[in-house]
């Protein structure tokens, strides 16, 4: 009984130990930016603040990086993240339904091609697309930026959504079928509004996939008006390297939404990278 | 999760093996169509790059290709040059080097948190579980200033700590240390970092892993006196030994492609830290006279590199999940 309990008592002081570690950069960065600066400098320092302030913020939001406001940064990361969940739902829609309701010559290929394309390091792709684009004339457009991000996320968003499609019960549709109901009634009647929860977590991904991303944005939208929240951030941090509070107060302003969207999918996540390894 | 899992292994194909079922009402050209779009889309955006990258290899390509001047072919010049240059070396020397210390660090701390999870109580499960999905869902971007913040030169939380130390233990003057300064406390900080980032990952599968053996093993193996270690590598490992290479092989490709953290940690100006993918991206956009065939070949390297893992990873996926 005693060495139970103490063994109890071990395992969840490590657990709080994990939490700690895990948690702890995410909480100094909305720590440091709440303190003024005399506190962010200060020799020793302290893990909440003492005089909290809204300071930092204010000048993220107000004070204009590069004499461009906040909120301009903010409504392109938006525009880009929107357009990529709206496109790539809409074909990985399709594409799962393809996958998980047909048999069809190539099935198997297809799905080997995404495993693939996946992997394939996007950093090396960003000379050729630089190059493309420029002679496409896209290169400092949302839209140029919107369609390689929707190649981003298209095949794991297939991958995952693919799961969804096949759990819903084939017997609905061909109920559906029976009762006289075409196909594109079938889709939109009996198969959108189950596979609804994994369209959501499909763009959910998409959307932190857009959100993040750095290079390709830095590369190619040199317009300080088209520049996102990374490339803000980016370009805040390189200039005035050491004024962490300001840093720190974007930083909050550009994580937040990622984690509260994050939480919301994680199972989906796991299972889509290694769904069929986990033995039942 | 597991309820999608299963979903996944529901798959058909998997159920009904045989050839297609012939009664079909719906046209055969139905499937071709709904992946069309995307085919279109993958080929042009993630297919036709490579093709091109590997077409740039073998051709000297600057500025005024970008004007529209065709590009002059100069056969295996660009690879010659790389191949013979020691610093290319250097860069794979850091690319290989990294992934082989984060991928060790990350499936490590990974399994031991997993097998931490599954041993606590619902509650503080679930508690665990929320701090370490912060990890893993902070951004690239803001993980990297993060780190540099706490590794800073001045009010650095890390060199603070150290100082509070003994001298003998660790030496002095850490609040002063710049971290961001040569290869090697560069790439602690990145390694740290991309530890830090990456072991949620394997943490959650391990655990969904471990929500499926059966508790019977393990109620045996400790009648049977198993120490926790035997119970680890006879039973645990063996059962969850299809997930444990599908995470090796993800993180090893993940760790070979890191790009992001290690541009902010240490930058274009930066050249001694480079690895490969930074290596390749410097020498096509870091300075005025543009190399993007000679860039290119550089990536190209990387490409090889990550796509034969993801041959191995493939195999791994198509055996496990039959997707045939």
């Amino acid at each position: 009984m005693r060495t139970r309990r103490l063994r109890r008592i071990a395992l969840n002081t490590a657990g709080i130990a994990v939490f700690a570690v895990s948690a702890f950069p995410v909480f100094w960065m909305i720590s440091t930016a709440f303190k003024p600066n005399q506190e962010i400098f200060s020799s020793t320092p302290h893990p909440v603040p003492f005089h909290p302030t809204l300071h930092n913020f204010d000048y993220v939001l107000n004070g204009g990086i590069a004499g461009v406001s906040f909120w301009h940064y903010f409504v392109n990361s938006l525009i880009l993240a929107t357009g990529t969940v709206v496109v790539s739902g809409l074909l990985a829609l399709l594409a799962a339904t393809a996958v998980a309701r047909f048999r069809f010559r190539f099935r198997t290929t297809f799905l080997i091609l995404l495993l693939v394309v996946q992997m394939v390091p996007c950093e090396a792709l960003v000379i050729p697309m630089f190059i493309d684009l420029k002679h496409l004339g896209l290169l400092n457009s949302l839209i140029g930026l919107t369609a390689i991000y929707v190649g981003f996320a298209l095949p794991f968003g297939i991958w995952m959504l693919r799961g969804f499609v096949a759990a819903v019960p084939k017997e609905l549709e061909d109920a559906a079928a029976i009762d006289g109901a075409g196909p594109v009634r079938v889709f939109f009647r009996i198969l959108l509004p189950l596979v609804a929860p994994g369209l959501v977590a499909t763009s959910i991904f998409s959307f932190i996939t857009a959100w993040n991303e750095l290079i390709f944005a830095y590369t190619f939208l040199k317009d300080q008006d088209k520049a996102t929240l990374p490339i803000m951030l980016q370009f805040f941090f390189g200039r005035s390297g050491n004024d962490w509070g300001p840093i720190m107060a974007a930083s909050t302003l550009l994580t937040l939404p990622v984690i509260g969207f994050f939480l919301l999918v994680q199972r989906r996540m796991v299972s889509g990278l290694v769904a069929g390894a986990v033995k039942g | 999760m597991l309820d999608t899992a299963q979903a996944v292994r529901r798959v058909p194909g998997r159920t009904s093996s045989g050839p297609a079922r012939p009664a079909r009402r719906r046209p055969r050209l139905g499937p071709y169509l709904l992946i069309l779009p995307t085919l279109v889309t993958i080929g042009v955006l993630l297919i036709w790059p490579v093709i091109q990258i590997a077409q740039m290899s073998f051709q000297k390509v600057g500025l005024r290709q970008l004007r529209g001047e065709p590009a002059e072919n100069v056969g295996f010049d660009n690879y010659r040059q790389i191949l013979g240059d020691s610093f290319f070396w250097t860069t794979v020397r850091h690319t290989v080097l990294f992934a082989a210390a984060a991928v060790t660090l990350t499936l490590l701390v990974g399994t031991l948190v997993g097998l931490l999870l599954n041993q606590l109580g619902r509650r503080m499960s679930s508690f665990v579980a929320g701090g370490v999905l912060v990890a893993w869902a902070t951004p690239p971007v803001t993980g990297a200033v993060i780190f540099s913040w706490l590794f800073g030169t001045t009010g650095g939380l890390v060199g603070w700590l150290l100082d509070l130390l003994p001298n003998w233990l660790v030496g002095g003057g850490w609040q002063n240390y710049n971290w961001f300064s040569s290869p090697l406390p560069d790439y602690t900080v990145l390694t740290v970092l991309v530890v830090w980032t990456s072991f949620p990952f394997i943490a959650v599968s391990v655990l969904a892993g471990l929500r499926t053996v059966p508790s019977e093993l393990y109620e045996a193996a400790r009648v049977d006196g198993s120490s926790a270690w035997n119970t680890f590598w006879r039973i645990t490992f063996p059962l969850l030994r299809p997930m444990f290479s599908v995470v090796l092989v993800l993180s090893i490709i993940w760790d070979f492609r890191v790009f992001t953290q290690l541009f902010i940690l240490s930058g274009l100006a930066n050249s001694d830290s480079f690895n490969l993918s930074l290596y390749g991206y410097s020498t096509a956009f870091g300075s005025l006279n543009a190399k993007y065939g000679l860039g290119s070949a550089i990536a190209m390297v990387l490409t090889v590199m990550v796509l034969a893992v993801t041959a191995v990873y493939t195999r791994i996926m198509v055996r496990q999940q039959g997707v045939a």
